[in-house]
């Protein structure tokens, strides 16, 4: 089965997309690498190579965890596999 | 893991270089064309243009004179002629380089014009050039190594694979007695307080501190929106990286799990407590913070990126990795190590390490990295402020 998306830390809200063919609607695999469990996930948008799939809902004003740490907050109300990028997420500092 | 050693260059200090380089050193943007014309007339020599030398002061000044003084003293430099307006600060930096024992000569241009001071400068560049080519590598032990690091158009694949294999190395290489160093003040944004605590002791973590909240103030002062498409680049957020914390956990992963800083370094200055992990103030423009870190005599680079940044340096080579599968596909020529086997969990990440180990040791052997053999030379002095 090919990883299709990888995620740092069992806390963390997002995963990191690491094929180039992620389209809408795709059954995808993903890695926990601190836990090595395998997990899968529906793409509810076409998601680019290195770029962010929520793997559950988020909160518009809610912290969005990778690497188990705060790596800044939601902009939107964000669905479980969707694209999450600075259209959604925003910084907490400057 | 023992064993690891190279073949170097042992110079009259006691440190090792792992190139052999005779630079032609401008004191001032002025020196430039004389001296490129001395790199031109005398084959082998390398000349290190830059935009500055004029009317600066205070702090600013003390890390021009730094930056100059480190670099003729870092161990790849075999000898070094200086090229200066004037007679007086370009005699400030030969007795700074001089202190290292090696060959180095100062020449001003005032009262004598740039043709004859060109001819004086290539007579004496023809007499180092050919002392130099008659030096042998020697062996050397792997704790004579000095290795420094920083991340460039980093996207989420660096923080998933280049940087955690440069860790790795570091981890495998610190009991080893290796010298190392990383930097990148601003790009800690959101991980200052997880790189404090991998400080190796309070005393130092607060240091830290004081220079990162000091980073923060310029920022801070002079910023007009969040930096988005700075920092985070727009590369970087072409990649996938979205916010400065998120940047900043990625670039992090470079410093390994477990191996703890010993000091924090102005830029440019050398590490002075022996062995061991050092942190550096710098900016994250790559050539500004390669430049720092060759300034203060790291003499073999390790950078990974995501989308592609091309920097060389002059005089320390630059080795790149690359996570990304279509960086390392599309951009093959100036990726030295791909590791997006990672990504593909064909290789793990210990076997990364290792295989960055060995380019490593190669490219301290002789080996050009893709950036020598593309001809990238950024050299590119740190500015603090306005001239007067």
């Amino acid at each position: 089965m090919i990883t299709s998306f990888i995620v740092h830390d069992k806390a963390d809200t997002v995963g990191v997309v690491v094929v180039e063919d992620v389209q809408l609607g795709k059954d995808l695999t993903g890695w926990i690498m601190e836990t090595d469990e395998t997990i899968t996930l529906k793409s509810l948008d076409p998601v680019p190579l290195g770029h962010k799939i929520a793997l559950r809902d988020i909160k518009s004003g809610d912290t969005v965890l990778k690497y188990g740490h705060d790596v800044g907050r939601a902009a939107a109300d964000i669905g479980q596999g969707r694209h999450v990028h600075v259209h959604n997420l925003k910084t907490k500092r400057w | 893991m023992a064993g690891y050693e190279f073949y170097g260059y042992r110079r009259e200090n006691g440190r090792v270089g792992i190139r052999n380089h005779v630079i032609i050193l401008p004191l001032d943007d002025l020196s430039n064309a004389a001296a490129e014309a001395v790199a031109n007339n005398i084959k082998g020599t390398l000349a290190l243009p830059h935009a500055y030398g004029r009317l600066q002061f205070g702090e600013d000044l003390e890390l021009h004179f730094r930056t100059l003084i480190g670099t003729g003293c870092n161990p790849n430099v075999a000898a070094c002629v200086v090229i200066g307006i004037e007679p007086g600060w370009t005699g400030r930096v030969v007795e700074g380089i001089a202190a290292t024992g090696k060959p180095v000569a100062g020449f001003a241009i005032e009262t004598n014009g740039d043709i004859s001071t060109i001819a004086a400068a290539s007579r004496k560049a023809q007499e180092f050039v050919q002392w130099a080519t008659e030096k042998q590598r020697e062996r050397c032990s792997i704790e004579d190594l000095f290795v420094s690091t920083k991340c460039g158009e980093s996207d989420t694949t660096s923080g998933l694979g280049s940087c955690p294999t440069v860790g790795n190395l570091i981890d495998k290489l610190d009991p080893l007695h290796v010298t190392t160093c990383f930097g990148e003040t601003s790009e800690l944004t959101g991980a200052e307080v997880v790189c404090a605590g991998r400080a190796a002791s309070k005393q130092v973590g607060d240091k830290f501190m004081q220079v990162f909240n000091a980073y923060q103030e310029v920022i801070d002062r002079h910023k007009t929106s969040d930096l988005s498409e700075s920092q985070p680049t727009k590369g970087n957020i072409a990649g996938g990286l979205t916010t400065i914390e998120e940047k900043a956990f990625g670039n992090l992963q470079k410093i390994g799990r477990k191996t703890k800083f010993i000091d924090v370094l102005q830029p440019a200055e050398a590490p002075a407590k022996g062995p061991g992990l050092y942190y550096m103030d710098t900016s994250s423009a790559a050539a500004e913070c390669v430049t720092l870190q060759a300034a203060s005599g790291f003499v073999v680079h390790l950078f990974p990126t995501g989308q592609g940044n091309v920097i060389g340096n002059p005089i320390e080579p630059v080795i790149k990795l690359t996570a990304n599968p279509r960086t390392a596909r599309t951009m093959r020529e100036h990726i030295d190590l791909d590791v997006s086997g990672l990504l593909r969990r064909e290789m793990n990440l210990d076997e990364a390490g290792d295989r960055l180990i060995d380019i490593m040791l190669r490219t301290c052997n002789g080996r050009l990295t893709c950036a020598e053999a593309l001809g990238h030379r950024e050299f590119v002095m740190t500015k603090l402020y306005q001239s007067a």
